[in-house]
């Protein structure tokens, strides 16, 4: 939590466009019987960082997982960048094409190396030309500042480079639109600062982030909004000042007081 | 305890100590023999007994190998040599070297399948090791048709017409990539096979009647010994992986129809002895065939014994499909990889992986499957080992055809096990 307040963020670039990324609109989701997901209304604009937190089991990770398809939803309406997601499978590849995620546990691939890690997603899927690819991956590396790990194998990394690697992989899509689902909770505490780094380096650029996260202080620091979820529903949202200092709903209080109160 | 710690706490070394060799009875043999062999009692009394039994069986064995006759034509002319003495008489190898080899195939043309082996080194080099230039695989994809040329002979366009096939196929697969993935597989996979029913017949008389580029042909009845092994072998190994890797995906598959389609055959299979597969092969197969055609009986076994070892292997995929985190299917999904590339550039890597040891296990267990076929009388090198036996002039030899047979199996199979665990220690990246 106090990892992000040694290092200055500059809020200059992050600017909030009218232009809208995302649209939610009554959507819902269940798993099986169980309504994970009830009447989600969300309208993301360019340029936002959204900080997305709630118990555990309140169905965070679902909701932005269902951003990029990797859930399917059952009822209601989700675009991306003007692309409505259903089950037409061109338009979730032009989607997963558009929008980089960063998961809990990096999912790199641990038979390839760094830089084909990197490389991968860029030559099949945007037949980039193999040195391009390369260049651009190196660029990515320089960025996360691990460029001397490229040959390396991701088990012969530690996990807040594996992560930081993980977040250059989805780069190198170039991206327009960056979900990330608890980057830092499988991670070190002296490993979350160099990936809440990348991650504010990232805001600053004026990319647009949807973040699950416990760290506060990165929400703080950084996000434009907060969201609080519960029971698959979005309790709460306002922009981090007010939504810390001032939070109006009693389970928004009761969760605040949980996690900030140790 | 603290008072004691008291007066130790203060120390500060002033000479140095230079590094000692550990104590004799600490390295090399003495400390190996006296950490394995001789600690405790019990292990004494194991390692005295395995001692005697090794010292029992080079007393037993050792004369009789010792006493090796090689040159003799007859049992008979063997035991007159030794003279009362005990010993092996590998002149029977000798003197059935080419049948335990090549069986009957006319010895004239010995030179063809011996070419077909070599080239089938050159052709698996590239799959097998890294260092050898990519550029051979062009050849690894010829060497298929050329090999069945050499070996069967006849007309060169019989192989072609086939493998224009495969090229139709690989036409299609590009062409019609921007349809959907259903539509286009269908078009993929019936369009080649309408050409191999109606087309390829015609095409190859065509041909042959324009350029007759004929070697002479020999039929598979006059095939026998270890060449009948290999072929059915080799054969079964390079078509069982591709049809197990797909049976395991269609076991995972969301479409109904596919899932079930796998799933039947698999358990189908694996419920049902080789042996009558292979019984299938030779006497069912002619009743449901249409009279007058002329189906091949190796070409037969070698697609029950595809089948059989496709069924196995598709499990031994699954299970390394199994065993990887659902976070890669995730992480390729989430980077926008389709379906085949998914599964081609991430999923199959690791689950293959994960999966050699049991592979080979399965490739192993297929090789030495290739000796039932003696049941439905090929002669492979068990049926020519009991010919040679029933013959007068060996009659009553055994051990020495059988050792020398186990032997040929036992390099194939110890090299193919050795081959494996060098390819899992050099694909080893995940460091754990
Ligand atoms: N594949 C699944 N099948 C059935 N239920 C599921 C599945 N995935 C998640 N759930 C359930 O859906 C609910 C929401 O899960 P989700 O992972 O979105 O929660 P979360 O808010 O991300 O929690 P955490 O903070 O622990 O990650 C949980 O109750 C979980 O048990
Ligand atoms: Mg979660």
């Amino acid at each position: 939590m106090e990892a992000t307040q040694d290092r200055s963020v500059n809020r200059a670039q992050m600017q909030v466009s009218d232009e809208v990324a995302i649209q939610i609109t009554n959507m819902n989701k269940w798993y099986g019987s169980f309504h994970v997901l009830r009447d989600i209304d969300l309208t993301v604009n360019r340029g936002e960082r959204i900080v997305i937190a709630g118990p555990s089991g309140s169905g965070k990770s679902t909701l932005i997982r269902c951003i990029n398809r990797l859930e399917e939803h059952q009822a209601g309406q989700i675009i991306v960048d003007g692309t409505e997601l259903s089950s037409d499978l061109k338009n979730i590849d032009k989607v997963r094409s558009e929008v980089g995620m960063v998961f809990q546990h990096f999912n790199l691939f641990p038979h390839l190396t760094i830089l084909e890690n990197l490389t991968l997603a860029p030559i099949w899927v945007r037949k980039t030309p193999k040195r391009e690819a390369e260049e651009t991956a190196m660029y990515f590396l320089e960025k996360v500042k691990i460029p001397e790990q490229a040959n390396k194998y991701p088990g012969q990394l530690s996990g807040g480079q594996q992560q930081r690697v993980a977040i250059a992989r989805s780069l190198c899509m170039k991206p327009r639109i960056m979900l990330f689902d608890e980057p830092t909770s499988a991670l070190d505490p002296e490993m979350i600062k160099e990936v809440l780094d990348t991650m504010i380096q990232l805001a600053e650029e004026g990319m647009t982030m949807l973040c699950v996260t416990h760290e506060m202080g990165f929400a703080q620091a950084v996000a434009n909004r907060v969201i609080f979820m519960d029971q698959g529903q979005i309790v709460e949202q306002n922009e981090p000042y007010e939504f810390f200092n001032n939070p109006q709903s009693e389970r928004t209080k009761l969760f605040l007081s949980q996690i900030l109160g140790h | 305890m603290s008072d004691t710690h008291a007066h130790t706490v203060r120390f500060v070394r002033e000479t140095m100590l230079p590094p000692q060799d550990p104590p004799s009875s600490q390295i090399g043999m003495v400390r190996w023999g006296r950490e394995n062999l001789f600690d405790g009692p019990l292990n004494i009394i194991l390692t005295v007994i395995s001692l005697l039994v090794v010292l029992f069986l080079i007393m037993e064995m050792g004369p009789w190998f010792a006493n090796s006759i090689w040159n003799a034509n007859s049992l008979t002319e063997c035991r007159q040599i030794l003279d009362g003495a005990s010993g092996a008489c590998w002149g029977v190898i000798k003197d059935r070297w080419p049948q335990l080899m090549f069986g009957f195939y006319p010895p004239e043309l010995y030179w063809r399948p011996v070419t077909a082996l070599v080239l089938l080194f050159v052709a698996i080099s590239p799959v097998l090791f890294p260092s050898v230039p990519k550029k051979v695989l062009y050849f690894t994809m010829v060497y298929p048709f050329l090999g069945v040329w050499l070996l069967w002979g006849g007309t060169i366009w019989g192989p072609v017409s086939v493998a224009l096939g495969f090229v139709l196929g690989y036409v299609l697969v590009r062409a019609t990539s921007q349809l959907s993935t259903l539509l286009s597989a269908a078009i993929v996979v019936i369009l080649p096979i309408l050409y191999w029913l109606f087309l390829a017949g015609p095409l190859v008389d065509a041909l042959s009647a324009i350029a007759p580029l004929e070697s002479q042909s020999v039929p598979s009845r006059e095939f026998g010994g270890f060449l009948v092994s290999l072929v059915i072998g080799v054969s079964g190994i390079a078509l069982s992986l591709p049809i197990g890797i797909l049976l395991a995906l269609g076991r995972q598959s969301n479409m109904p129809l596919i899932k079930y389609v796998s799933v039947i055959f698999i358990e189908f299979i694996r419920g049902v002895p080789l042996i009558t597969l292979l019984f299938t092969a030779s006497l069912l197969l002619n009743y449901f065939l249409p009279p007058g055609t002329n189906f091949d009986l190796i070409l037969r076994v070698i697609i029950m014994v595809t089948l059989f070892a496709s069924a196995y292997m598709a499990e031994v995929i699954r299970g390394g499909l199994a065993a990887l985190p659902r976070g890669q299917y995730e992480a390729a999904d989430a980077l926008g990889l389709d379906y085949w590339k998914a599964q081609r550039l991430i999923i199959m890597p690791q689950a293959l992986k994960i999966s050699i040891p049991s592979i080979v296990s399965t490739f192993i267990g297929l090789f030495k499957d290739t000796t039932l076929v003696v049941f439905i009388g090929i002669l492979d090198p068990i049926g020519l080992a009991n010919a040679t036996r029933a013959s007068s002039d060996w009659q009553g030899i055994y051990w020495e055809l059988f050792i020398f047979i186990g032997a040929v199996f036992f390099i194939f199979c110890f090299s193919m096990s050795r081959y494996s665990m060098s390819l899992e220690r050099r694909l080893k990246t995940d460091h754990r």
